[in-house]
């Protein structure tokens, strides 16, 4: 994996982002802070709900202004805050310094543009190149995500192309700039495993080529493992543990964390004995919730987890975790 | 094991193939060939499982032994019949013994019905019941998967995804079938929630000794709860082997590659991975010969000419290749 | 003879503070999230009252002719003034509420069923699919009005044969919906279930798709009563509908055609009435479109 320099770029503090619908308030993200350094992969895990997506979108400002608001808390970027800055400004940011690829690579990329066109378009936004200029440049990025015949391709249309390749020119779009952070929400998710683990692969090696900076938003841990150097879990809309990749898979302390580490089932795990269930649900979000969100699932809650929200303790070697009664075991890999 | 077992279900060679209507007259230009040639057995008391990417026709065979779709060859036995030709009221009968799990929890359960109607319904087919006879089923159903009983009048909507799913189990198991085909029944759950799910169906089989066709493309949940797993390539069975020697022993090299693309949750591991080139090939125009040869890492001549055959390697271990691995 | 058993004593208060219940916190609830709806359904109620009460709000016979107070504007005795023959328009008007909302409301129940049972059939047997289909297209690219005056010309003037030819005009559109949501229904994962589970075919149609497809139904009859209210009132005016006997909104402002510049408030009134009788219909329409359809997406 590739190193990072240790030198922050982004700093996410206290974001807040709620939505206002009829039904309620849904607070998505409740205060979440992390940062990302130069060059390192950090991923955002969680199931569907917690708030991973909403965060991610919320970076770039992309939250659907009614009935989302970012409500408060700050996104420095080089140390000037993102959810301060102009709309214009703002554009001029996504696309060239920070760029996004999205899940569905099939609703992702409009219908009715050649794929040479929408890739041309970040170029000619950002890097105000002539059509000649820009031409030459997508055949260089669509080779470098191994994309055959790139000739042809630049003239079709996304309905041409299989999913993976979608995929593919979707990161190509979002690379066309050299971006320094690369926001991937679920890139994966709806590609088969075959095709997952050629997009990993190809992710893998831009990374080490580019040397940018990658936020994995997924809820599968396997991804987590092969890729990431950092972890947040999030959960009912806040951060719930945060350390290293290592630190997290070899001793998780956040009871949810290592409920879902234990729930999955696994390849390398050669007893099929019962999967050890993490009991009820996820919390709605449309109700203010009291204390610890995960406490009425946690085995080991206690008074204290129902009254009061559990604040983030740092455990050392950047390994934080907001549980008043955290695991304190080092997890046996059979 | 599976000699002295009782067999209830048998493939022999299903196909399904879809014709492609062009034109005014509707022509026929062509078929997608969902399902090519696929057989295998189930037994009593056992979890097939069934994997595959997309488009390997693994739901369409699912669909097919259940008779919502009707098969274009091949033979459907249950329990030694032919099932596959039976007008929609001779298979009747048979819906009491097999029956399914679907995938979707949202779309699986008639929204405007009552959790008790839908989850009865199967029952009520059957048998004549009075409302309080029937309520009383549907509570031991509830209760059987992990439902509170007091929620029998509620709607679907108002259940979460995981209880839907439970809901949908409890209309599975309402007539006491032998065997469920359960289509990717954990795939649209959050992954707290399928463990859950994936326990009630080891439980239930142990409490009832009901049969399952597995299907899914998740091979870790597939690993988990089947007894032996057939791995499907556009529309064919490519290896059929016990659940142990399938991971530990991998012949095919479909297989090989699609237990080294899935990612492990263990950061340490260092894997050789094989990164497949291309992308699945569209069952309309399938590569000739072997499907598989295109991204085939070992292809040779042969494998671009000749279909190879699924061959029993080891007793109860069958694979479709030239050149089998690890033999 | 008074009955002094408990049901009965317990029956009366229940079903009042039901109704209060009603009026105090579910009718204001109601208005504030769909405030054109319940607007639409009053005046709708109000306009069904007038057509019900008409011989009591009237105040004079609809028929009575009196010339010599013909075109007179109107006045505290003649509310809406008088018409060339001296006729109260006021009370021909009110009487008129009876024509528009019988024929809107028979065309909507009519064209509903008549659409629902072939819609289904198209949507289940498909070589009845392709016949119908293509004569229901080729009804549909005739304008309805031109339908409509067609039929109507083959046939004497009634209120009946008015029902029956919009009925036929607008038949085809719900045929159209009924099939398009009987298509999609039966891919839906819950129809292929009850299959998997025995049900035979009719059940399958009475318990999952009926139920699932009467809201979009519901939606679209109100649009029709709307539309059937404007057909009715396009034929009267030209002298193709409702016989010239019977006062009907559109036959009112076809007798004052040509007096228009003089006597504007012959056209003026029924106008308001038709208008806001479409209007309100209308927003009932939307109202319950989106509180039936909607609410079923979001709760998921």
């Amino acid at each position: 994996m590739s190193q990072a320099t240790g030198k922050s770029i982004l700093e996410v503090k206290d974001l807040r982002t709620y939505f206002y619908t009829r039904d309620g308030v849904v607070r998505s993200v409740d205060g979440v802070s992390f940062s990302i350094s130069e060059g390192e992969t950090l991923a955002i895990v969680g199931e569907s709900g917690c708030g991973k997506s909403v965060t991610s979108l919320s970076l770039l400002r992309l939250i659907p202004s009614p009935p989302g608001k970012i409500v408060s808390g700050s996104v420095l970027y080089h140390g000037k805050d993102l959810l301060k800055l102009s709309e214009d400004e703002m554009r001029d940011i996504r696309g060239d310094k920070i760029s996004m690829i999205f899940q569905e690579p099939m609703t992702s990329l409009n219908p009715v543009l050649t794929v040479g066109r929408q890739i041309s378009e970040v170029l000619e936004l950002h890097r105000h190149c002539t059509k000649e200029q820009a031409h030459e440049r997508i055949l260089e990025l669509l080779k470098l995500v191994n994309i055959s015949e790139p000739e042809r391709r630049i003239n079709e249309y996304p309905h041409q192309l299989s999913g993976g390749m979608r995929q593919r020119i979707m990161i190509a779009m979002a690379l066309a700039c050299d971006p320094e952070i690369l926001i991937a929400d679920e890139p994966t998710t709806a590609l088969d495993v075959t095709i997952q683990a050629q997009i990993l692969n190809l992710i893998r090696e831009l990374r080490d080529r580019t040397r940018a900076a990658i936020i994995l938003i997924t809820h599968d841990l396997g991804v987590v493992a092969e890729m990431a150097q950092r972890v947040v879990v999030m959960y009912a809309g806040r951060k719930v543990e945060e350390a290293s990749v290592f630190d997290l898979f070899a001793k998780p302390m956040h009871p949810y964390t290592l409920g879902l580490l234990n729930s999955m089932p696994r390849l390398d795990d050669s007893s099929s004995k019962r999967l050890v269930e993490i009991p009820g649900m996820v919390p709605s979000m449309r109700t203010e919730i009291v204390g610890c969100a995960f406490a009425p699932r946690c085995s080991k809650a206690s008074e204290r987890c129902l009254i009061e929200s559990p604040v983030l303790q740092d455990f050392g070697n950047g390994h934080t975790v907001a549980c008043w009664n955290p695991v304190a075991v080092l997890r046996d890999k059979a | 094991m599976s000699n002295k077992q009782k067999q209830l279900l048998e493939l022999k060679n299903l196909c399904k193939h879809y014709p492609i209507r062009k034109g005014l007259l509707s022509r026929i230009a062509g078929y997608v060939y969902a399902v090519d040639g696929v057989s295998f057995s189930i037994y009593e008391g056992e979890t097939l499982g069934l994997v595959g990417e997309s488009g390997c026709g693994k739901s369409t065979v699912g669909r097919t032994i259940l008779r919502l779709i009707d098969p274009t060859a091949g033979e459907i036995l249950w329990r030694g019949e032919r099932i596959d030709e039976l007008s929609r009221t001779e298979m009747r009968p048979f819906r009491k013994e097999i029956q399914a799990v679907f995938q979707d929890p949202y779309s699986s359960l008639n929204p405007r019905m009552r959790a008790a109607d839908i989850v009865s319904e199967p029952l009520r087919n059957f048998e004549q019941l009075s409302q309080a006879e029937g309520r009383e089923r549907v509570s031991e159903l509830f209760a059987l998967v992990g439902l509170r009983p007091d929620q029998m009048l509620r709607y679907p909507h108002e259940f979460s995804g995981g209880q839907r799913q439970r809901l949908g189990i409890a209309r599975a198991l309402s007539v006491k079938p032998k065997l469920i085909m359960c289509d990717e029944p954990v795939s649209a759950l959050d992954v707290s929630v399928q463990a859950q799910v994936i326990n009630l169906l080891g439980d239930l089989q142990q409490e009832f000794g009901v049969s399952y066709l597995f299907i899914a493309h998740d091979l870790a949940v597939v690993k988990h709860i089947s007894h032996r797993i057939a791995v499907m390539y556009l529309g064919r069975v490519v290896e059929l082997a016990t659940t142990n020697e399938l991971f530990e022993q991998p012949s095919h090299p479909y297989t090989e590659a699609l237990l080294s693309a899935v990612p492990i949750p263990d950061p340490t591991r260092q894997r050789k991975q094989i990164v497949l080139g291309g992308d699945v090939p569209s069952p309309i125009n399938r590569p000739s010969g072997c499907h598989f040869h295109t991204r085939c890492i070992y292809a040779q001549a042969r494998c671009k000419v000749e279909e190879p055959k699924l061959e029993e390697i080891s007793p109860g271990h069958f694979v479709a290749c030239h050149f089998k691995l690890n033999t | 003879m008074i009955n002094n058993s408990t049901m009965n004593r317990v029956d009366w208060p229940a079903q009042v503070s039901k109704i209060r219940l009603f009026l105090t916190v579910q009718l204001p609830a109601l208005y504030k999230r769909y405030p054109f709806a319940v607007i639409g359904a009053a005046t709708l109620l109000l306009m069904i009252f007038i057509a019900i009460f008409a011989p009591f709000l009237a105040t004079v016979d609809p028929q009575a002719v009196a010339p010599l107070n013909r075109l007179k504007p109107p006045s505290w005795e003649y509310w809406f003034g008088t018409d060339a023959l001296g006729r109260d328009v006021y009370s021909r008007v009110m009487y008129g509420t009876r024509v528009s909302l019988t024929v809107g409301i028979s065309v909507a129940v009519l064209s509903t069923v008549i659409g629902l049972a072939i819609g289904l059939i198209t949507g289940f047997v498909r070589w009845v699919d392709a016949i119908v289909m293509r004569i229901m297209d080729g009804l549909m690219s005739i304008p309805s009005i031109l339908l409509a005056i067609a039929l109507m010309a083959l046939t004497k003037a009634s209120i009946e044969n008015v029902i029956i030819a919009i009925t036929i005009a607008e038949v085809p559109r719900v045929v159209r919906l009924v099939r398009s949501l009987v298509l999609g229904l039966r891919e839906q994962p819950y129809v292929e279930a009850a299959a998997a589970s025995g049900t035979p075919l009719l059940k399958t149609l009475l318990r999952h798709i009926l139920p699932n497809i009467a809201a979009p139904l519901l939606v679209q009859a109100t649009y029709i009563c709307a539309s059937a209210m404007i057909t009715e009132a396009i034929l009267s005016f030209i002298g193709a509908g409702t016989p010239p006997n019977i006062p009907s909104w559109g036959n009112i402002m076809a007798e004052s055609r040509s007096l228009f510049q003089i006597a504007g408030y012959l056209i003026l009134f029924p106008s308001i009435f038709l208008s806001a009788t479409v209007l309100a219909v209308n927003y009932l329409g939307d109202g319950l479109r989106d509180a039936l359809d909607p609410r079923l997406s979001r709760r998921m």
